[in-house]
């Protein structure tokens, strides 16, 4: 069996490897990729403990970005189901809408750092695309954005925000032409220009480096919703779910982090995959549907793919969501038992949205929707005295045109 | 006992010229076409290098993706690939056959019965993209137990300690990789520096037979032919694409092309 160690990250919890639990993450790149992931490993290591850089993303993290976000109680949709109370974490109310921004802040920092004049990233929904084109501008830095076509169509509003921060967006028309084309393209940039250019890989997937350092980033999530749960209920209550969506896994890593150490029964870790249309095959959850380990991306996981280990392909009604493999720590938590994982469909996730956007004020993207619709399953289910958190890591207004399109007209 | 990639460069060392590498992709256009394609260009290459297309490659450039789409379209498979290699060395112009993919698919396959599979059939080196080192070190001792060459790629911004290592843990035969590119890239650094790092590297085992890849064509093939062997494979690809579109035989247009490369370092 798995284990998970105590009081050590759960980032710093792999071999000499990058390995996670011996077969998770690793660095399965090009010979010329090897030296500029080595150059940032070093870096970040420095980095991360270095006071002067702490104290400058703080400061970004605090007034920039603006924390904490707000840590709200969904009275309505709680009478609405009966059973647990229902919680959201609102980190839509950032300064960047989404949990991105975090990982984007901190790259761009690593960037400026490094000397380095450029960036690249992918992007799936658009918001890690849209925040970095935001902090790249405001840091100076020179970005380009990798998206597929089918994305760049589903999202795009979140296109016009990108190219609004002066961002080139570059239009990905292989494969699928949505997120796993956009990080193979991404990828295949930096190997050619991985001298001037800094990556940022838009989730916790990649080489292992890129893991780190977006867990570490988007980790801020969990500190402020910890601090928030003991100023609300004076200590951590004993019976708490945390329900995250989980796309490549960067959301819920940031919202789990810190309840890493708490016993399994007294803070449940639900991450909710894509589940992709009611009576389709086709969905984005190798976790929930058991997928074997393969290799995505640079990185051992458990990844959608045909016997021969053809790479397959997703559907989701989420773009966010719609990736074949999922972060290497997931897999972990996923073994070792930490996380349970589940998925829910397009169907339920508009359900959820509708359903919290019509009770409350606030409005879930299609991502967090999915992660809403786990919870209104459960809540009912649970005693009044359990807590339900939901990360509302998103907010609907980027999917307004599927919304109408799906459901007949678009509320917020 | 002397590999039969060792003994072709000893022969073209003789003959006082570059190896002549080729690059294509197995099932593209057809699987058949493809078979009749390294059968052909087997006449003039020294050695051939056979693609297994993946589907999410991350080093690949425009042309050989285009290739790999081809070829999955087509329905390509692992043992459709052996079944190519094994027609192919029993046929005219069979040369040393190095297969070329990315390591998900090797995975997947299992490593020993991929392995086994490539002895049974006829595969004399492997290039796995993904695949550096130190996280080879397993499956390129594993091929050394086969008799297979595991071919050690090298980059511009490989660090000289990390040469000298890699090259201490290399076969007979080493890539390496002329510039900062996927494939298909063009040249964008001069010769000179290209022929120079390759020297560099050369020095630190002499024996060790080195071939330069990425961004040659029938152009720039000339300005490198100081090299142990020369690979090039996007401009092929490019011309599988080119035939296909005006409705000529690539099988000819390849073979014709591949002729004019070794004339241009004879
Ligand atoms: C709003 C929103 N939520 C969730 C996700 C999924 O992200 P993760 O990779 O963190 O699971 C995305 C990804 O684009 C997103 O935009």
């Amino acid at each position: 069996m798995i284990k998970i160690k105590k009081n050590i990250l759960l980032i710093d919890q792999h071999d000499k490897n990058g390995l996670w639990a011996g077969k998770f993450g690793g660095n399965w790149v090009p010979e010329t990729l090897k030296k500029p992931i080595e150059d940032l490993t070093q870096l970040f290591q420095k980095l991360r403990y270095d006071k002067q850089f702490l104290k400058q993303r703080n400061y970004y993290f605090d007034n920039y970005i603006g924390a904490p976000t707000p840590f709200i109680k969904l009275q309505n949709l709680t009478r609405h189901l009966g059973g647990a109370e229902i919680w959201a974490k609102v980190v839509s109310e950032n300064r960047g809408t989404a949990h991105k921004i975090y990982n984007a802040v901190v790259h761009c920092l690593i960037a400026k750092h490094a000397g380095k004049k450029y960036v690249c990233g992918d992007t799936g929904a658009g918001m890690a695309g849209k925040t970095l084109a935001m902090v790249a501008k405001k840091f100076g830095l020179k970005c380009k954005i990798f998206m597929g076509s089918k994305d760049i169509k589903r999202q795009k509003l979140n296109v016009e925000v990108m190219k609004k921060h002066g961002a080139e967006v570059i239009p990905v028309t292989t494969g699928s032409q949505t997120l796993v084309d956009a990080v193979s393209e991404c990828m295949r940039y930096w190997v050619a220009n991985c001298l001037s250019t800094h990556l940022v890989v838009g989730s916790t997937v990649g080489p292992n480096i890129f893991v780190k350092i977006c867990a570490w980033s988007t980790a801020q999530i969990s500190k402020e919703l910890k601090i928030q749960m003991i100023n609300i209920f004076k200590k951590i209550p004993k019976k708490v779910k945390l329900i995250n969506c989980v796309g490549g896994g960067s959301s819920a890593m940031g919202f789990w982090n810190e309840f890493m150490d708490y016993n399994l029964k007294q803070v449940e870790f639900i991450g909710v995959e894509a589940g992709g249309p009611k009576n389709s095959k086709l969905h984005a959850a190798p976790l929930t549907n058991n997928s074997k380990i393969g290799i995505l991306h640079g990185a051992k996981q458990y990844v959608m793919q045909n016997k021969e280990g053809q790479i397959s392909e997703t559907e989701s009604i989420s773009a966010g969501l719609d990736y074949p493999g999922v972060s290497p720590l997931h897999c972990f938590l996923k073994d070792a038992k930490r996380a349970r994982y589940t998925s829910a469909t397009d169907e339920d996730a508009l359900a959820a949205y509708q359903l919290v956007t019509t009770l409350e004020d606030i409005s879930p993207s299609l991502e967090p929707s999915h992660a809403f619709a786990e919870a209104i399953k459960l809540a009912p289910k649970l005693s009044p005295s359990a807590i339900i958190v939901v990360n509302s890591c998103g907010d609907s207004l980027k999917d307004k045109f599927i919304i109408k399109k799906r459901l007949g007209s678009y509320i917020r | 006992m002397t590999s039969k990639i060792l003994e072709t460069f000893l022969k073209c060392q003789k003959e006082q010229r570059p190896a002549l590498l080729t690059y294509t992709v197995a099932g593209d256009s057809t699987k058949k076409q493809s078979l009749e394609i390294i059968k052909s260009i087997g006449e003039h290459a020294d050695i051939i290098e056979l693609g297994f297309p993946h589907n999410t490659p991350i080093a690949d450039g425009g042309q050989i993706q285009e290739s790999s789409h081809r070829a999955l379209k087509n329905g390509i498979k692992l043992s459709d690939v052996f079944r190519l290699v094994k027609n192919f060395k029993q046929s005219k112009y069979a040369k040393p056959l190095i297969l070329m993919g990315y390591f998900n698919l090797i995975l997947q396959y299992g490593l020993l019965a991929f392995l086994k599979q490539c002895k049974k059939v006829g595969v004399d080196g492997l290039i796995i993209v993904d695949l550096p080192y130190p996280e080879n070190k397993y499956f390129a001792n594993q091929c050394k137990q086969h008799g297979i060459t595991f071919v050690q790629l090298l980059s511009p911004t490989t660090s000289k300690q990390r040469i000298k290592k890699i090259i201490k843990d290399s076969h007979d035969m080493i890539y390496y990789i002329s510039m900062l590119s996927t494939t298909g890239g063009k040249l964008k650094v001069p010769s000179k520096k290209i022929l120079a790092n390759y020297s560099q590297i050369k020095k630190i085992n002499s024996r060790k037979k080195i071939v330069i890849g990425f961004g040659i064509t029938t152009k720039t093939i000339v300005t490198l032919k100081k090299a142990d062997g020369l690979v090039v494979g996007s401009q092929l690809c490019k011309e599988i694409t080119r035939s296909l579109q005006i409705r000529q035989n690539p099988v000819t247009n390849l073979n014709r092309m591949v002729l004019n490369l070794k004339r241009k370092i004879i």
